[in-house]
């Protein structure tokens, strides 16, 4: 479990768990969860793009899943901003199954650029990842007091002379970024499983941002190695192992989120 | 005419299983896709497009035709996604790609299983995207069935519908049972997106629902016209992708078609591009 082949896999996991559970903390608090799950099959479709033209992957990825950012962005300013997304989601995952039907390798490629492998990563992508990744953390960094507040009322943020607008598309670009480092591991259906199932329980455990942000990159951090252990014994794909542990842990911590605040409430029946 | 239709076209008996299967589901997937617009469900519908993934997959493993799973899981994910959406807004989108993650992952589990088990090559894109030529033909009157039942459900409660969609307060004050008739709706929609997921696939079945009628509304703000003309952007994309689908076996990079269902998406987003043109954003 810990050849070389895989540490590649551990190192790379464990960064797309942290820069996950950074973005996935602001997805869940912007509540952009429909965007989450309509990027990373923009990087899906410039993974088999730059497949089927030879060029580097994360390339690609990178490309594709920033000019989706940007496609949802500019549809969905003054239109309606669900239709933006859903569309701009359809025509990239049709774009991918056209640049997949041109190359040779179709089938295992396809199923592994959408469900995540977990030998996919080689040492020589580990730098460009990691790089990503403190790009999208350091850009969330310098963006993290106006998305705080833009997320929590638009309103105030416009009345102290922040671009709504233009915060949505910055952090539609950092989400895209994060998305394109994490296609290869986790695969692009999974991704935002993984961003925001461990941000979604952590908000439902704890009100603070910084502890949730804590609670949310160390929750994603054990679901990926889980998933990763599961998937190395069973062989079964480690999307599988994602998205169960993002369901049970998010319906736990609603139940128990849901518990503390009925208790309270229960003692001494008032006088009507 | 012979270099826009390529020899055989009209002739060719899985051209006309694919046109009329084709012309079927987007008639009907348009139809339905215009409440989901205007009540701002295009994530509900995605997400049960998506989960058809796992139902058509478990199908295949337990040897059952594809489109009976895509009906299951879908109806299943309504069911979900009706409980979760009485709870506050918020949460909803959230809960929603939860539950969809999860599903998800059991369909990559299942067409791993299946591609193992039975070395089935090409399964994940049959279930994925679709593939609009290997329809069967003796499965067309099922197709014509369903589509039925889920434009029966949608022609039904239409002004109750109607109304619940534009404004729930004033449906309730009007006495419409707003939960029933979401509930119902969204059954309508299971239907469409697993009828959807048949000719296109279970991932890009939103392109069905959501694009023609989200450009229909752009054009016109009359609901009844809107299906109309959603039902006829639909229409018009399938027909015209299946053609340019049977055309691009001469196409290049490659001597082996281009994909019908890409195709069919790419206009249709390019239809709501079309819409999005300045000329028309000026008339609102």
């Amino acid at each position: 479990m810990f050849s070389s082949l895989m540490i590649n896999t551990w190192i790379a996991a464990t960064m797309v768990a942290v820069v996950a559970g950074i973005v996935g903390f602001f997805a869940v608090l912007r509540r952009s969860a429909f965007a989450a799950h309509a990027l990373p099959p923009s990087a899906f479709a410039g993974a088999a793009g730059a497949s089927l033209l030879g060029l580097s992957s994360i390339l690609g990825l990178g490309v594709f899943a920033v000019g989706g950012a940007l496609i949802i962005g500019l549809l969905g300013r003054r239109g309606r901003h669900d239709v933006a997304t859903a569309l701009t989601l359809v025509l990239m995952l049709g774009l991918g199954s056209l640049f997949l039907s041109m190359s040779v390798e179709y089938a295992p490629e396809i199923y592994s650029l959408l469900f995540g492998e977990i030998l996919g990563v080689s040492r020589s992508e580990l730098l460009p990842i990691g790089a990503l990744g403190v790009a999208c953390i350091l850009a969330l960094g310098c963006l993290y007091r106006p998305l705080l507040l833009s997320s929590v009322s638009a309103e105030v943020a416009e009345a102290r002379g922040l671009r709504p607008h233009r915060i949505e598309v910055g952090f539609l670009t950092v989400m895209a970024l994060a998305t394109s480092m994490t296609v290869p591991v986790v695969g692009a259906f999974l991704m935002f499983s993984l961003m925001i199932a461990p941000s979604g329980t952590a908000r439902a455990l704890t009100s603070s941002p910084p502890r949730a942000i804590v609670l949310s990159v160390l929750l994603a951090i054990a679901t990926v190695w889980t998933a990763i252990v599961a998937s190395y014994e069973t062989n079964w794909p480690i999307g599988f192992f994602v998205g169960t542990i993002g369901l049970a842990s998010y319906t736990l911590s609603r139940s128990w989120h849901a518990w503390q605040h009925t208790r309270p409430m229960t003692p001494a029946p008032r006088q009507v | 005419m012979s270099w826009i239709f390529e020899p055989g076209f009209f002739t060719n008996s899985t051209v006309h299983t694919a046109a009329l299967a084709g012309t079927l589901v987007a008639l009907v997937t348009a139809w339905v896709g215009v409440f989901a617009v205007i009540r701002g469900q295009a994530f509900a519908g995605e997400a049960l497009g998506d989960l058809g993934a796992t139902g058509g997959s478990g199908a295949f493993l337990v040897g059952v035709n594809p489109l009976w799973g895509f009906i299951a899981s879908a109806l299943v994910g309504a069911g979900g996604i009706e409980m979760l959406g009485s709870r506050h807004r918020p949460t909803r989108d959230l809960a929603t790609g939860i539950v969809l993650g999860a599903g998800l992952g059991l369909a990559a589990l299942f067409l791993y299983l299946d591609t193992t088990s039975s070395s089935t090559t090409g399964l994940s894109v049959t279930i994925l995207f679709g593939s609009l030529f290997a329809i069967e033909p003796s499965l067309i009157p099922t197709i014509a069935l369903l589509a039925l039942l889920a434009l029966g459900l949608v022609v039904a409660c239409h002004r109750m519908l109607l109304l619940s969609s534009l404004s729930p307060e004033l449906a309730a004050a009007r006495g419409v049972p707003v939960r029933t008739v979401g509930a119902v709706y969204l059954a309508a929609v299971s239907l469409a997106v697993s009828l959807a997921a048949l000719t296109i696939g279970a991932v890009l079945s939103t392109a069905l629902l959501i694009g023609p009628p989200a450009s229909a509304l752009r054009l016109t703000k009359r609901p009844g016209l809107a299906i109309a003309v959603a039902a006829a952007l639909g229409v018009l994309a399938t027909l015209l992708g299946i053609l340019l689908a049977y055309d691009s076996y001469y196409w290049p990079p490659v001597q082996h078609g281009w994909p019908a269902s890409f195709l069919i998406v790419a206009l249709v987003f390019s239809f709501y591009l079309l819409t999005r043109l300045p000329l028309n954003s000026r008339k609102r």
